[in-house]
């Protein structure tokens, strides 16, 4: 067990907050950017599309994970992406256009779903974001002049300073480092007013109001950010996918998203990307496992819908908290081995908590 | 004129079998305050059960359309039993990504099961009727007339039978119901049966004006925009609603071609940016 | 004019007033206790002032300032605090966090200053922190600091939300039921406090309470509430002694 001493509040302030810290971060981005040297092709290709979904996961994790409002549509956000991305650099302009502009452009979109849905909570809210995903999709098939309609669009390779980004691993890279810092935009936001101000609408609106926090001010902040954030995602989904239809994006993938930050654990940045890392690996095992099995099972359609929905079940039904806290558990476990006490985990017997007015 | 009413009787008809899952949505809502995203599936469900009990067992059609509720009200109170029952009491986005979840399994099995290929049920029904110079299959007009006759069996139900006011009483007070010796567990699993068997007859009802596959399911989402027009609050409400995005369809098909897909939905936004509770609500605010 | 003045305040819940014509006012630095049996409309009372609820009609006055003319988020910034009868922390953040909320009234950093904790963020915070940790001083909280509410006992949780309410440096404080659920120690030791938070922290009190042993102890004023009316309103012995107070609390109301 570690005791930190504290010597000043700044240290509280540090994003690492201890040398243990600094050191296994530090090995981590040091890892990461080298992995290009050491894997190949596809398994480059494969983590390139966890860190695109870490990027759309870190998004909704703002929204949904701090500030608790359920999206079920941030798929859209990811079309808007990647659509806008595709268009301005088939227009001939370079990443530096394209990627702000599908920022940007999604961040509009989530201003735009976002003012009246800080009025909704609950499930009308989980509702409207599903049905503006769907409206989404269906106007992404409508506007063929810009993106090609349900015959799709291609994209072409991201361009910066005039060169083209061809190879998987400057593609990885450039996600990467983009990606890096987005995860540092959120937690600095974490770490300040604005942050508190979300977890505090999250867990009682009521009291964040009488502390004097707005909390449609907050919703609509948090809504605007993430939708800036996935759109980013959506950009680089474009390069990865290189051939964009909408149904890509449907409601499969707002589920995916949102599976993805439950079981990596809602309300932290760790789950994000815990959540990103067990869905990559999934996606390879099964696709991998598919290849091994007899194809009288390998070969049904739907396995992976399955498996992703039994997992996403059990997981709300039996680990509601998700891994990172089963990760916590198991730490805190080790750590004061002797005197752990089941009951520290314990899950409080919980009745059913009425919205409705008795 | 007559266009107008063909469109009207095709809505209606459609709008009836949306109003059915709404029905099942706003019974589960009501008794225990959890959104089934999983409803539509169920519908399709029951229109698979149906169609393995009739079309592959041979059974004879009356027989099979009674025997079809029986399995899915079973099926729908084992799905509480064994899995919706341990979320009681976790916030909601806990049970909306919980019934999406079994949403995805309910499709994807019925997938492996039954496979992608559409089937079909052969109705006992069929042929069209023509009155006031319109004509309008039968089948539409028997949806119409069963919906309206559950509408009728469910409302006396509810009035007068014991176990339809034990779970009014449920819906509007669980721990009240509680202590009134009112089997609060036991009832919850009824309505999860009762609104599995009502979503299956939709499916039924369903069957022989589309073909049966599993992505049926996503239909689910257009009664949900029912239920949310309708208010989610009250049983009237979903059927109405219901009629009212069934009614949406064939016109904006028919007027406006552009946004035939979204129509709904757009509507549905429309009330909830006005009425963030929506249209027929009751007053949902926390006590302090 | 007074420090806090309700005028002609009322508001009705499906047709039944749960607070009907309530009018009182309050002086700066005293303590104020509003008593009355369950149900009685007290908790309303607080918010209405929180604005939380719209009233029917009345006027709420608060040093110059008209509440009915602000929204719910306006009124911390006034310099009014307050807690909940049944406590509303931030379940799943720490001791800290849910004070440094308490702050927020405080904070004048622009988002993307924050986005990129610029060094004036950093001051800020820093700032912050002090006045937080002077609250977990005076309030004895040290040890829970970095703990989550979510696994703290019920009395220390009422202490937080105090706490949190200290936070925002109000010049009003509204205490709903302070001595609820808590054991004769932790209420005496609530006692003290309320009266330290009178005296060394210059702040206005008004709480709602049921024990009259606490009310006694502390308040300058009692009113009292009965079925959304003032029944009476004076020094605490007067009003325990109010012959409708008592017919109230024994339960023969009209
Ligand atoms: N939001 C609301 N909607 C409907 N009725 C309400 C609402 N808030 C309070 N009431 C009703 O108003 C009346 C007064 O409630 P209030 O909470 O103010 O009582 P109280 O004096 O604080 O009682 P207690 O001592 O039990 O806290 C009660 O009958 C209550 O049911
Ligand atoms: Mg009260």
């Amino acid at each position: 067990m570690r005791i930190l001493f504290k010597t000043n509040y700044k240290q509280d302030l540090n994003l690492a907050k201890h040398s243990g810290h600094r050191f296994w971060y530090g090995l981590l981005i040091l890892v990461l950017l080298a992995a290009p040297l050491i894997l190949d092709g596809y398994y480059i290709g494969e983590a390139t599309r966890v860190l695109i979904f870490a990027m759309a996961g870190l998004g909704l994790m703002v929204v949904t994970g701090f500030t608790g409002q359920v999206s079920l549509g941030h798929a859209a956000f990811l079309l808007i992406g990647a659509y806008t991305n595709a268009w301005f650099l088939a227009q001939g302009f370079s990443s530096f256009i394209a990627l702000p502009m599908a920022a940007l452009l999604s961040m509009i979109g989530g201003l735009l779903v976002a003012i009246p849905a800080a009025r909704m909570s609950g499930i009308y809210l989980a509702i409207a974001t599903l049905v503006f995903a769907i409206i989404v999709e269906d106007v992404a098939g409508h506007l063929s002049s810009i993106t090609g309609g349900n015959r799709g669009m291609m994209v072409d390779v991201p361009m910066l300073f005039g060169y083209q980004i061809w190879q998987s691993w400057e593609l990885y890279l450039f996600v990467l480092i983009i990606l890096v810092a987005a995860t540092l935009i959120v937690l600095n936001i974490l770490r300040s007013p604005l942050g508190r101000a979300m977890i505090a609408v999250r867990d009682s609106e009521v009291s964040s109001q009488a502390l004097g926090v707005n909390p449609m001010k907050i919703k609509v902040f948090a809504f605007t950010v993430s939708a800036a954030i996935t759109g980013l995602a959506g950009a680089f989904l474009a390069h990865y996918m290189l051939f964009l239809t909408p149904q890509i994006f449907g409601i499969l993938l707002s589920i995916q998203l949102l599976l993805m930050i439950v079981l990596g654990g809602l309300g932290t940045v760790h789950g994000v990307f815990f959540g990103a890392v067990l869905i990559g690996v999934l996606e390879t095992g099964i696709s991998i496992a598919k290849d091994a099995l007899p194809s009288s099972i390998g070969g049904l359609p739907g396995i992976e819908p399955l498996v992703f929905g039994v997992i996403l079940v059990s997981v709300i039904a039996f680990e509601p908290t998700g891994i990172y806290s089963r990760w916590v558990k198991i730490r805190s476990y080790m750590e004061f081995f002797p005197i752990y006490r089941r009951k520290s985990f314990k899950r409080q017997r919980v009745y059913l908590k009425t919205e409705r007015l008795k | 004129m007559n266009e107008f009413l063909q469109l009207l009787i095709v809505g209606i008809s459609q709008g009836c079998i949306y109003g059915l899952m709404a029905l099942g949505f706003v019974m589960i809502y009501k008794a225990t305050e959890m959104v089934n995203f999983a409803q539509g599936d169920m519908m399709m469900l029951g229109s698979f059960v149906a169609w393995t009990l009739i079309m592959d067992l041979g059974m004879p059609f009356w027989l099979g359309v009674p025997a079809t509720l029986i399995v899915m009200a079973l099926f729908g109170a084992l799905v509480d039993i064994l899995i919706v029952r341990r979320v009681i009491g976790q916030p909601q986005f806990a049970v909306i990504i919980l019934t999406l979840g079994l949403g995805i399994i309910f499709r994807a099995a019925a997938g492996m099961i039954w496979g992608h290929v559409p089937l079909t049920i052969d109705s006992p029904i069929s042929g069209f009727s023509s009155f006031y110079g319109i004509v309008i299959g039968n089948e539409r007009l028997v949806i119409i007339a069963v919906t309206a006759l559950l509408i009728t069996i469910l409302w006396t139900y509810f009035r007068y039978s014991k176990w339809g006011v034990a779970m009014k009483a449920t819906s509007q007070n669980q721990l009240a119901a509680y202590y009134s010796g009112i089997p609060v567990r036991v009832i919850i699993s009824a309505v999860w049966a009762v609104a599995a068997a009502i979503s299956a007859l939709a499916g039924i009802l369903l069957a022989p004006i589309t073909l049966i596959e599993p992505m049926n399911g996503l239909l689910g989402i257009k009664a949900f925009a029912a239920a949310v027009i309708g208010g989610f609050g009250s049983m009237p409400g979903a059927i109405l609603g219901g009629l009212i995005v069934g009614i949406i369809e064939p016109f904006a098909a028919a007027y406006i071609p552009a946004v035939k897909g979204s129509m709904v939905y757009i509507v549905m936004l429309i009330v909830l940016a006005l009425r963030p509770q929506g249209l027929f609500a009751q007053i949902h605010k926390k006590k302090l | 004019m007074s420090f806090l003045e309700i005028k002609n305040l009322s508001i009705s819940f499906g047709g039944v007033k749960a607070v009907d014509d309530v009018s009182f006012s309050i002086e700066e630095g005293s303590v104020y206790a509003i008593i009355g049996p369950n149900g009685a409309g007290k908790s309303t009372i607080f918010n209405l002032l929180s604005r939380f609820y719209e009233p029917l009609s009345g006027q709420l006055n608060f040093s110059g300032n008209e509440l009915l003319e602000l929204g719910a988020k306006d009124i911390a910034r006034l310099g009014i605090a307050r807690t909940f009868q049944n406590l509303e922390l931030f379940e799943h953040a720490s001791v800290l966090q849910n004070l440094l909320v308490g702050r927020h009234v405080h904070n004048n950093q622009s988002w993307w200053r924050q986005m990129l904790f610029t060094r004036s963020v950093v001051e800020a915070e820093l700032e912050h922190r002090r006045k937080v940790e002077e609250v977990i001083d005076f309030l004895e909280l040290a040890h829970y600091r970095n703990q989550m509410i979510s696994g703290l006992p019920y009395g220390v949780r009422k202490k937080i939300e105090l706490a949190r309410a200290l936070c925002i440096e109000p010049k009003l404080l509204l205490l709903d039921e302070p001595s609820s659920g808590l054991n004769p120690e932790e209420t005496e030791e609530m006692g003290f406090w309320i009266e330290d938070i009178r005296r060394d922290l210059n702040i206005t009190v008004v709480l709602i309470e049921h024990d009259m042993s606490l009310v006694a102890e502390v308040s300058d004023r009692v009113l009292a509430i009965v079925n959304g009316r003032v029944a009476t309103e004076g020094s605490h012995a007067f009003v325990q002694s109010h012959p409708d107070v008592v017919s109230a609390y024994l339960g023969d109301v009209k």
